[in-house]
């Protein structure tokens, strides 16, 4: 034991190191901040050492070149021994440190911690937020399979709707004119190097300020935030109520922390590693891309933004909403920091967290896109066929050879870019089924090229068999002297 | 036994002279030194932001790789729609199957072609040809084009980009070489095809 102490001693005498360590330790924080509440920030810094550790690890074996990248992913999860485990533990990692960063800025929102002096804090971890999400991107890049190759080709084409720069920035982000090798080079560097020493510096600054500047207090509805009064007021609530940041404020991160590494520990060894999907081959069209489970939300707001707004807001909303966050503190850095008495701060973060829920939810089966092999694969119910003529049975070959199956679902099964069809006869007539069909309508293609007289009339006598026993079949309301049925009836005829 | 080493701290005070004149010694070499790090700063940074942003730069290819070959025109029977694929002119050794790039070829009549780029005008997905509905789908975003490569639904801002085509010796040729985009569709005339859509 003496020998240690000596050591200890003689390292402390030259690094001087001790003394500010001790004092960072012990500092007082607020007796309330040792709570469950506040264990998702180091919570995150744990679950980024974790990739760190991993992430070099991969970079035994992984090759960052596109024509030995796929290979070397198929090396790491078939043969080298752990290899499956180390991506699996990267790939997750990836996931929960996403999660985590989001559920801790979440709750830095709404406890105020942003507010005066936290400001830079709170800055910095914008920018680390974005970081996250830029490694989570250029991760997916790096698991180089067809999805990376098309993501990329999503990312350049969004590259190519800016003004001007347009073209230049799609070769500096794919490092020549075509998605290649000099592309995987550079986003390989761009998560290995570039992007983790940012995280490295700003992570220090973070951890730093939160430090120096002392734990946010819980917030109290009715303990105003002032900038002459403040640094006052949580000496006073550190000196008088606080407790020692380690080990007292410290015990919960502690606990919390080891959770969350088991919890990856067992997802990764029960999920295993995620991908790689098909081959970087472009020439393979097969491909049906997506994104990774975090961009799912961006991949449904472009399949369902108006098509005028797009450009726009993909070159705007970027900056509008990185701009609302950055300026957040400095907007509104004093007053009141209690969820209790900010209800537009609250109704904000609901509507965004709903949005993106709604939306991520909608792009895990993303309804706006056709099944393209529904055709050829979903066959059509056999109630449907029962009874029919021959003509409507035609009816039905056609309906499944012109792919209609794709975009239109029957029994459930099928696209469901276009309305279901199971009770199409129910809404409308023979004349708007033959125009709907040959001239197209919103979003419907025009077949009229592309179907012979017989069939359009074989198709259409199918169609109109499909509507529920018992239901009246749709009419004209302007050319039936009888007055419609229902409002909804009205509706279809004027549309 | 504790070693004894001197804090040099405290003594370093005797350096700390006070000012003499405007324009030292001392301050003449700083100075300079901040001169010299300047040159040496330009010196050392602008090959690198030349290197790192090399790419962006314009490359104009040499007319006699630009043109690439589809192969034999019989492979491509009229009124068809066929997957085609090249290598891309523009090619470094460790490109892999990346630079296999696929196109549809639409043989119209005789002489008449179209040469269709894989990529949706949407976002780049590809796109895929069901010859029996005569129309291209896109697995992303359900953006949809007719056979003459018009936008038929969907969210594409156009139809589909096209490659400027000549046949020669009995081949299809293509100018190709870069990844279509809004910004730089391939061919000359779906550019102004593509400034038409987006002011309407």
């Amino acid at each position: 034991m003496r020998l240690i102490k000596d050591l200890g001693e003689w390292f402390d005498f030259r690094l001087k190191l001790g003394k500010p360590i001790r004092e960072a330790m012990e500092h007082p924080v607020p007796k309330n901040t040792a709570s469950w509440a506040y264990v998702f920030g180091s919570a995150s810094l744990t679950v980024m050492i974790l990739q760190f550790v991993t992430g070099i690890c991969l970079a035994f074996v992984y090759v960052p070149a596109a024509d030995g990248a796929w290979n070397s992913l198929q090396t790491l999860n078939q043969q080298q021994a752990f290899g499956w485990f180390i991506r699996a533990l990267h790939g997750w990692g990836s996931n929960f440190m996403v999660a985590l960063v989001i559920i801790h800025m979440v709750q830095v929102f709404l406890f105020g911690a942003f507010k005066y002096p936290r400001e830079l804090t709170w800055i910095v971890g914008v920018f680390l937020l974005l970081m996250t999400l830029g490694m989570a991107f250029t991760g997916q890049v790096l698991r180089f399979d067809q999805d990376a190759y098309w993501g990329l080709g999503i990312g350049a084409s969004v590259m190519g709707r800016m003004p001007l720069v347009g073209p230049k920035l799609v070769h500096l982000m794919l490092g020549g004119p075509i998605i290649a090798g000099e592309t995987l080079s550079r986003f390989f560097a761009i998560h290995v190097f570039i992007i983790p020493s940012m995280l490295m510096a700003f992570v220090g600054v973070h951890v730093l300020m939160v430090l120096k500047l002392g734990i946010n207090e819980w917030p109290v509805p009715g303990r105003i935030v002032k900038r002459e009064t403040y640094l006052k007021e949580y000496h006073e609530l550190t000196h008088r109520d606080g407790v020692r940041f380690i080990p007292d404020a410290f015990r919960k991160d502690l606990v919390f922390s080891g959770l969350i590494i088991i919890a990856l520990v067992l997802c990764a060894a029960i999920a295993g590693p995620i991908g790689p999907k098909g081959q970087p081959d472009p020439t393979v069209i097969q491909a049906i891309p997506r994104p990774d489970f975090f961009f799912l939300w961006s991949f449904a707001a472009l399949a369902l933004l108006p098509a005028k707004l797009e450009t726009p807001l993909l070159i705007v909303g970027p900056l509008i909403g990185v701009g609302f966050l950055v300026a957040l503190p400095l907007i509104s850095g004093t007053g009141e920091k209690s969820w209790l008495r900010r209800p537009i701060a609250v109704i904000t973060m609901l509507l965004a967290l709903v949005s993106l829920t709604a939306l991520t939810h909608l792009g895990t089966y993303s309804p706006w896109s056709p099944v393209m092999d529904a055709w050829s694969s979903a066959p059509v119910p056999v109630k449907l066929l029962e009874g029919r003529s021959a003509l409507e049975r035609q009816g039905a070959v056609v309906f499944q050879a012109m792919q209609c199956r794709n975009c239109h679902s029957l029994g459930g099964e099928g696209g469901q870019r276009g309305p279901a069809l199971d009770t199409v006869a129910t809404r409308l007539t023979e004349d708007q089924l033959i125009r709907q069909v040959l001239q197209g309508r919103g979003n419907m293609p025009a077949y009229g090229k592309n179907l012979s007289p017989a069939e359009t009339t074989a198709l259409v006598a199918f169609l109109k068999t499909l509507r529920p026993a018992g239901q009246a079949p749709a009419h004209d309301a302007g050319l039936v002297s009888v007055a419609p049925t229902s409002q909804g009836e009205i509706e279809e005829t004027r549309r | 036994m504790p070693e004894q080493i001197v804090d040099h701290q405290s003594t370093d005070e005797r350096t700390a002279t006070p000012p003499t004149k405007p324009v030292s010694r001392r301050n003449m070499l700083m100075i300079l030194g901040i001169g010299i790090n300047a040159v040496a700063a330009t010196l050392f940074s602008v090959p690198i932001i030349g290197y790192i942003f090399a790419p962006a730069r314009q490359r104009e290819m040499r007319a006699d790789l630009a043109w690439v070959s589809l192969g034999q025109i019989t492979q491509f029977p009229e009124g068809e729609t066929r997957l085609a694929t090249y290598r891309n002119p523009l090619v470094r050794p460790s490109d892999g199957d990346t630079a296999n790039i696929p196109c549809w070829v639409r043989h119209i009549s005789a002489d008449k072609w179209q040469v269709f780029a894989i990529n949706c005008t949407h976002l780049g997905c590809p796109v895929r040809w069901f010859p029996q509905s005569g129309l291209f789908m896109c697995p992303c975003h359900g953006g949809a084009y007719y056979a003459d490569g018009a936008r038929a639904s969907g969210p594409p801002p156009r139809g589909l980009f096209e490659y400027d085509y000549k046949v020669e010796n009995g081949e299809l040729l293509v100018k190709a070489g870069q990844v279509p985009t809004l910004a730089q569709p391939p061919s000359v005339a779906s550019a102004d095809k593509s400034r038409r859509c987006t002011c309407a």
